[in-house]
């Protein structure tokens, strides 16, 4: 068994026996579901705004070359600096470069998981430069040297107790069970950091061909802060974030915050074209975007799951996940977590290692129906499974496959076998059966029927 | 050996030979691309701008902003000045703009024109600035600042509190409509950036419970002279 699964299946197992835990989750997510409930009985029509998001991101990745080679001629006119990258490491050599060339000696961060992807963090601190994660969630995780929880919700699982402690031992602040204390332990703390830092890196949820601008999504305001204190803003942005025009962000805009958050709107939504402009008083003099493919053209290549790279990160998926629920998140052991996660991450890093996540799903299409651009998420955890065992068949499967294939070719063989199978019935319910113990525990198998299905049916068209 | 770009290029080019199929939609048809398309699905901004008022002023309670309507720009800056004095706030900054200049002049704190001496440390020590907007959408209840209209990208985020001063007519009614007039305005010579405000800065972060002033203004608002 490989090391990422094993490590799964336990930490899973470990978790969702953990009825505390899940119960704190469930009672975290039972605000976002009653807001978000509000914010979509405020749509006139939710599945034509879905229709709408899903068009607008389908019609970008469907003529990407096009539309990215036209988000960049714009983006370069209005003065900012392109950087590419084919995978992570080329990224952070990229970004570890720019820290050099302005001598930086702070660098203050806003949210961006495409950073989490290529553990930026640990290559930056380990060319001895200072990182600080500026969103609160994240802050929080980065003291706790955890890898977020949630990608929209880093540190959903962490209860004020231990966040004050955390606060207390780090910051050496007094103790407190209010969250609006320790978020302003947080504000004050992090305030002097942005302006004295070198560089801001953000990352980018939408960019805009047509314009030739950046749309970074979040609540707090660190983003704006982060890109407008440092003299010097890094984005990083996946090749996919990419869309038209301006006007599709009317319709983007809003349900990512509906399906994220339960908001009508995330709090700042802002769109930038690149450094200070002449006669403007502030922000960074040099603004360079970093666009990285790192495996995004394999999702590319492959027209079935296509559109996962739609996703705009909203996190529904996550939020409405029995599996995510019961488990948690860091049980994933993956950048991007939940039914999207477990959709994408084998393509990230491979088939074989990861398909486990696909296992792990009970397919009831909750996430399917959740995304706001219509990912067909469930039914890519199936074609994963069928590409899984295709690619690298297990004993199991190639032994079951032809077995089955076998019998069902011989009709009388098959009749056989069902006679056998009832016959037996009876002596199986008494004996121990492999594999089954924790199935069997709680259950009997069926009493055997008299005739087979296929008796029944030629009798009854007599 | 190619360059990056080439390569990721060349990726892409080679992926998109096979085509993918469109979405199933659920809806009659596709969605129009250009702003001059409605679209009658998405949250109501009004018909008529007596509407968009009514929708603005309900959107903004929500989200925990503070609109103050009055009917002249004397009226708003006597407004600002009565805040100033209940808030006790000891220092303002402002855009320099024609009609703040006298809003700044009512107030008896200290103040200062933001974008003529910028200085971040400065401004992180005052208690609020003082803006324009580029318009407001009744629909989400968000204000569109941009970098030329509100004194640079820091002033709208930096003090503890942000004072919005804006015309009735700046009021659109859809995220569509204000994109649409971002564009017609700026054309291929956009601000540095065009932030849409939602309400005062908020983060649900810690056991996902709501709190104003995670790291932008704990406080927002919005007069509206006309």
């Amino acid at each position: 068994m490989d090391d990422s699964k094993a490590i799964f299946l336990k930490d899973a197992t470990v978790n969702a026996a953990d009825g505390d835990q899940r119960a704190f989750i469930n009672k975290a997510l039972g605000g976002y579901y009653t807001n978000r409930d509000l914010q979509k009985a405020r749509y006139r029509d939710w599945e034509r705004a879905r229709d709408a998001a899903s068009m607008a991101k389908w019609s970008a990745v469907n003529d990407l070359a096009n539309v990215l080679e036209k988000f960049v001629s714009n983006f370069e006119r209005n003065g900012g600096v392109v950087h590419w990258a084919r995978d992570a490491e080329e990224a952070r050599v990229i970004i570890l470069k720019i820290a050099e060339d302005v001598k930086a000696k702070a660098i203050v961060k806003s949210k961006c998981m495409t950073t989490e992807e290529i553990h930026l963090n640990d290559a930056l601190e380990k060319a001895g430069y200072g990182v600080v994660e500026s969103d609160l969630g994240e802050f929080i995780q980065q003291l706790r040297g955890e890898a977020p929880y949630h990608f929209v919700f880093p540190c959903m699982h962490v209860k004020r107790e231990a966040i004050s402690e955390l606060f207390t031992k780090h910051l050496g602040t007094a103790p407190t069970d209010s969250p609006e204390e320790l978020t302003m332990i947080a504000r004050r703390h992090l305030r002097q950091l942005y302006i004295d830092a070198d560089i801001g890196i953000t990352g980018a949820n939408f960019l805009v061909a047509e314009t030739g601008q950046i749309s970074i999504t979040e609540n707090e305001g660190n983003a704006r802060l982060t890109a407008a204190l440092p003299r010097i803003h890094i984005a990083l942005s996946g090749i996919e974030k990419v869309v038209n025009h301006l006007d599709d962000l009317s319709v983007l805009l809003p349900m990512l915050a509906t399906a994220g958050a339960g908001q009508p709107m995330t709090c700042y939504n802002t769109l930038y074209s690149g450094p200070r402009k002449k006669g403007e008083c502030d922000g960074p003099e040099e603004f360079h975007l970093v666009l990285m493919d790192n495996a995004r053209t394999r999702i590319l290549a492959d027209p079935e799951q296509r559109d996962s790279l739609h996703c705009i990160r909203c996190g529904a998926c996550l939020n409405v996940c029995p599996i995510f629920k019961n488990i948690g998140g860091l049980a994933y052991g993956t950048t991007y977590q939940g039914p999207i996660g477990s959709v994408i991450t084998p393509h990230l890093r491979g088939l074989k290692q990861w398909n486990h996540l696909s296992a792990a799903s009970s397919l009831c299409g909750a996430c399917t129906d959740a995304c706001p651009v219509r990912i067909d998420l469930h039914h890519h955890l199936l074609r994963n499974r069928r590409n899984a065992s295709k690619e690298s068949p297990t004993l199991f499967d190639l032994a079951f496959h032809h077995g089955f294939t076998f019998v069902i070719k011989r009709p009388w063989l098959f009749a056989l076998g069902g006679r056998i199978f009832r016959a037996t019935l009876p002596l199986l319910q008494k004996l121990p059966l492999p594999y089954m113990g924790a199935w069997m525990k709680t259950r009997d198998l069926p009493k055997a029927p008299a005739q087979s299905f296929r008796d029944q049916w030629k009798n009854q068209n007599v | 050996m190619s360059d990056a770009r080439s390569d990721i290029f060349a990726r892409i080019r080679e992926a998109l030979k096979v085509k993918a199929p469109k979405p199933h939609l659920k809806g009659d048809g596709a969605p129009g691309k250009t702003s001059t398309v409605a679209k009658p699905w998405l949250p109501d901004g009004g018909e008529t701008a007596e509407d968009s008022l009514t929708i603005l002023a309900e959107q903004l309670a929500k989200l925990k902003a503070v609109l103050i309507r009055v009917p002249d720009h004397a009226s708003a800056a006597k407004a600002v000045a009565e805040l100033s004095v209940s808030k006790n706030w000891k220092k303002v900054a402002y855009h320099g703009h024609d009609l703040l200049r006298p809003v700044a002049a009512a107030l008896t704190c200290e103040n200062w024109e933001a974008d003529a001496s910028f200085d971040k440390q400065r401004l992180e020590g005052c208690d609020a600035g003082i803006t324009t907007c580029e318009s407001i959408v009744a629909q989400l209840g968000s204000i569109l600042v941009s970098s030329t209209s509100s004194g640079g990208r820091a002033l709208s985020i930096l003090p503890h509190v942000h004072v919005v001063i804006a015309e009735t007519s700046q009021v659109v009614p859809d995220l569509g409509a204000a994109l649409a007039l971002v564009k017609a305005r700026h054309g291929t010579d956009m601000p540095s950036m065009l932030s849409f405000i939602t309400g005062p800065s908020r983060t649900g972060d810690i056991e996902r419970i709501l709190v104003l002033g995670a790291h932008g203004p704990k406080e927002l608002f919005l007069i509206l002279v006309g």
